[in-house]
């Protein structure tokens, strides 16, 4: 839990960097809107998100063939590897104007800020994105006491 | 290739991209190319399907925008926009944006902007005569 703190705070440290970036005009390689290639930064980016028994993770993977992706449950490390290839875009005769989008290979481990129960994770990929379900162990679930009125 | 040289101009110049802020809305990465025919453009819209994605040229502007649909739960950790995605180009004239086609598999969109014929490069024969 103490490191999941530390990572927040960086985040905040990152938000308050970007902020004066932006101030510069350079706010949009930097800021949150702009999804950077491979190599630039973590990849693939991931929202984190939970209810009272799941923790949601969702993961921006255009590209990447579900069978070329990996994913690994061990204790509360979540790690995705796998590669995005780069198709026919090698082409020869062709001019390049722009290239923003990275190819290769990736792996990404995320702490989650709770323990979870490995067996019954799910996950689902679509349009890109992938889904992961991972149900929190019982012992981490919010657990409802009732108050006696005497 | 110099900058100088870009077909397509830089979407910056797009005034009204300033009112699309970037803390809500994503820039998709792009990769442009130039064969023959016409550009190829390819971006990463990861959560869109052809139901919502949307592609429009007007005036010579590009636009690619897109309501990408997330989950739902109280969020604990944030590294990206949720409302969807933004996009703008100017387009040159030598394209033919009516016949232009777009496919999307797997989050990746791809654009085909055909050349207008007469902007289409053409080999020229050179007879001799002695």
């Amino acid at each position: 839990m103490r490191n999941w703190d530390l990572l927040r705070e960086m985040n905040q440290m990152q938000r308050d960097i970007d902020t004066v970036f932006r101030g510069f005009g350079l706010g949009r390689l930097f800021g949150p809107g702009f999804e950077a290639g491979l190599g630039l930064r973590d990849w693939p980016r991931v929202n984190l998100r939970e209810d009272d028994d799941h923790i949601y993770v969702e993961a921006l993977l255009p590209g990447v063939e579900p069978d070329k992706l990996d994913m690994n449950v061990l204790g509360n490390t979540l790690t995705l590897a796998g590669e995005r290839s780069a198709g026919d875009r090698e082409k020869s005769g062709r001019t390049w104007h722009r290239r923003e989008r990275g190819t290769g290979r990736f792996l990404r481990s995320i702490e989650l800020p709770v323990e979870i129960n490995p067996d019954k994770v799910r996950a689902e990929y679509r349009n890109g994105l992938l889904l992961v379900t991972l149900p929190k162990a019982e012992e981490a679930k919010p657990k409802r006491i009732s108050i006696k009125v005497r | 290739m110099t900058d100088k040289s870009m077909t397509v101009s830089n979407d910056q110049a797009v005034s009204r991209e300033a009112t699309r802020s970037t803390a809500r809305y994503m820039t998709p990465p792009v990769d442009i190319v130039e064969t023959d025919e016409g550009l190829i453009l390819t971006a990463d819209v990861p959560g869109l399907d052809e139901q919502n994605l949307e592609i429009s040229v007007d005036q010579g502007v590009l636009t690619i925008e897109g309501k990408a649909v997330f989950g739902t739960g109280s969020l604990l950790w944030r590294e990206y926009a949720m409302d969807g995605y933004w996009r703008q180009f100017h387009l040159p004239e030598t394209f033919d944006a009516s016949r232009a086609r777009a496919e999307i598999r797997n989050g990746v969109l791809t654009l085909h902007l055909p050349k207008a014929e007469a902007a289409k490069p053409r080999k020229i024969a050179i007879e001799t005569r002695h």
